[in-house]
């Protein structure tokens, strides 16, 4: 065993020395997804029963949750590189928060753009202000800040450092903006339109809509590390 | 402590005085987004009355966002941020104080004015009250959140359409209390709990906001 562990723990926070690794598992990872992916289709297509209420239509369920859970988990991941990047000045950590970015503004807009083709025969309409719709899109506000100031900086020092201070400044916001938004619309709306399910979920549902988010998951880190390839290469 | 800040508020507000057409611009700005709503929407006494709050914090919330480049722009270029930066006097401080007079200069004029926008949205007299107060808790928000944006943004090129992208999304929560507390004076409710919660923000912006737009200096200046 390692007698130091800190050693052990800044090995790879070296661009150089996690490159390879990011290699690996990027390509594992990829295989993973589309494994995965197959699962999870196979499972929420095929296999899952048709809702009783709902019909076909809710077997975009499979896509939309995972990607809005995505959306949401990466923008905290996000956070937290650029936390780790300004407490420990490491570069690497601030080249995965801009890696991520993209892909939490892809799985952001997916899970808008699903919510509206499935609010439309099911709510008849596209869009509603809802309190959860609503948040989603300042989500997507938010990475797009993140990655329009980062690209506006020409230091590539003072653009990892002033984004990452954005991007704490926005997980701080994040709750606050969800309650506040959550709150705005029960007062003008009411229950109307209500984005929970019936509460009993058949078991292959969950199991689908799991291995989709098992998926996405895989996914997300593939491509992250495959950017997060291309940014070292071009820095170093 | 006190003596630094009363010293960067009396400089920033007379050099504010010395152009002041730069504060009447952003006044002046508020008054006519304010009066353009009418024109696109048509001139219904019952639909003016109903979008008079939202109206009123949409054009206060770009208002005092157009004055913010102003914010630390002028002390950049003549070098006056880096000594501020070297000082012996706490930044979080320094910063606070530039945001406060912000506030003195392109929020207050908004408050005193934004009755005479309600009168002409033809808003009940009873409620100016909380509008005003609305606006006097909201709008130091505004400038204390803005100043982080202002000051991440110093110095590039398109600053200012990137600021408001950066700083719009965070102005969320203050909008959506701020219109909501006068909405719910309207309905004949008590607006209490919105204005607490306005004050809340307040707190918490003043709390923390000045050690992140310190940071944000530090980064953009080294």
């Amino acid at each position: 065993m390692n007698s130091n562990p800190t050693v052990r723990w800044f090995w790879f926070a070296s661009p150089q020395t996690f490159f390879p690794l990011a290699g690996t598992i990027a390509r594992w990872c990829a295989v993973g997804a589309a494994l995965l992916a197959l699962a999870g289709l196979y499972v929420g297509l095929v296999a899952a029963p048709t809702d009783a209420q709902q019909g076909e239509v809710y077997r975009i369920i499979f896509i939309h949750v995972p990607a809005a859970w995505m959306s949401m988990f990466i923008y905290l991941v996000m956070a937290g590189w650029a936390a780790i990047g300004l407490a420990f000045n490491t570069r690497l950590s601030f080249m995965m928060a801009q890696a991520l970015a993209p892909t939490g503004a892809l799985f952001t807009f997916i899970a808008l753009w699903t919510g509206s083709l499935w609010g439309r025969p099911t709510w008849g309409t596209y869009w509603v202000w809802d309190a959860r719709l609503t948040s989603e899109l300042i989500l997507l506000f938010l990475y797009l800040g993140f990655m329009a100031l980062h690209a506006a900086i020409d230091d590539p020092r003072r653009a990892d450092r002033a984004s990452a201070l954005l991007a704490i400044v926005g997980a701080v916001n994040v709750p606050i903006i969800y309650y506040s938004v959550q709150w705005w619309n029960t007062l003008h709306q009411g229950a109307s339109v209500s984005l929970t399910r019936a509460p009993s979920m058949a078991a292959t549902m969950l199991t689908g809509m799991l291995l989709m988010a098992l998926a996405f998951w895989a996914y997300s880190i593939a491509a992250v590390l495959v950017r997060v390839r291309c940014i070292i290469r071009e820095r170093e | 402590m006190l003596a630094v800040v009363r010293s960067v508020v009396e400089r920033d507000l007379l050099l504010a005085l010395r152009r002041r057409s730069d504060v009447g611009t952003a006044l002046l700005f508020f008054v006519i987004v304010a009066s353009l709503f009418p024109l696109g929407i048509g001139a219904e006494p019952n639909q003016l009355r109903a979008i008079a709050p939202g109206v009123i914090w949409v054009a206060a919330l770009l208002s005092s966002m157009l004055s913010l480049g102003r914010l630390f722009a002028a002390d950049y270029a003549d070098g006056t941020l880096e000594q501020m930066l070297l000082g012996a006097a706490p930044l979080g401080l320094v910063v606070m104080a530039k945001s406060l007079a912000h506030w003195l200069v392109s929020g207050l004029p908004l408050v005193a004015i934004a009755p005479l926008i309600a009168l002409q949205y033809d808003l009940a007299p009873a409620l100016y009250g909380v509008l005003a107060l609305s606006l006097l808790l909201g709008t130091p928000v505004l400038s204390l959140i803005g100043a982080i944006g202002a000051a991440l943004t110093l110095g590039l090129r398109g600053g200012g359409v990137l600021l408001a992208l950066l700083v719009l999304p965070l102005y969320v929560p203050v909008l959506i209390l701020g219109a909501g507390s006068v909405e719910m004076a309207g309905a004949g409710l008590q607006p209490d709990g919105q204005l607490l919660l306005l004050g809340a923000a307040l707190v918490l912006a003043a709390a923390f906001s000045p050690w992140a737009i310190a940071a944000a200096l530090r980064i953009s200046m080294e």
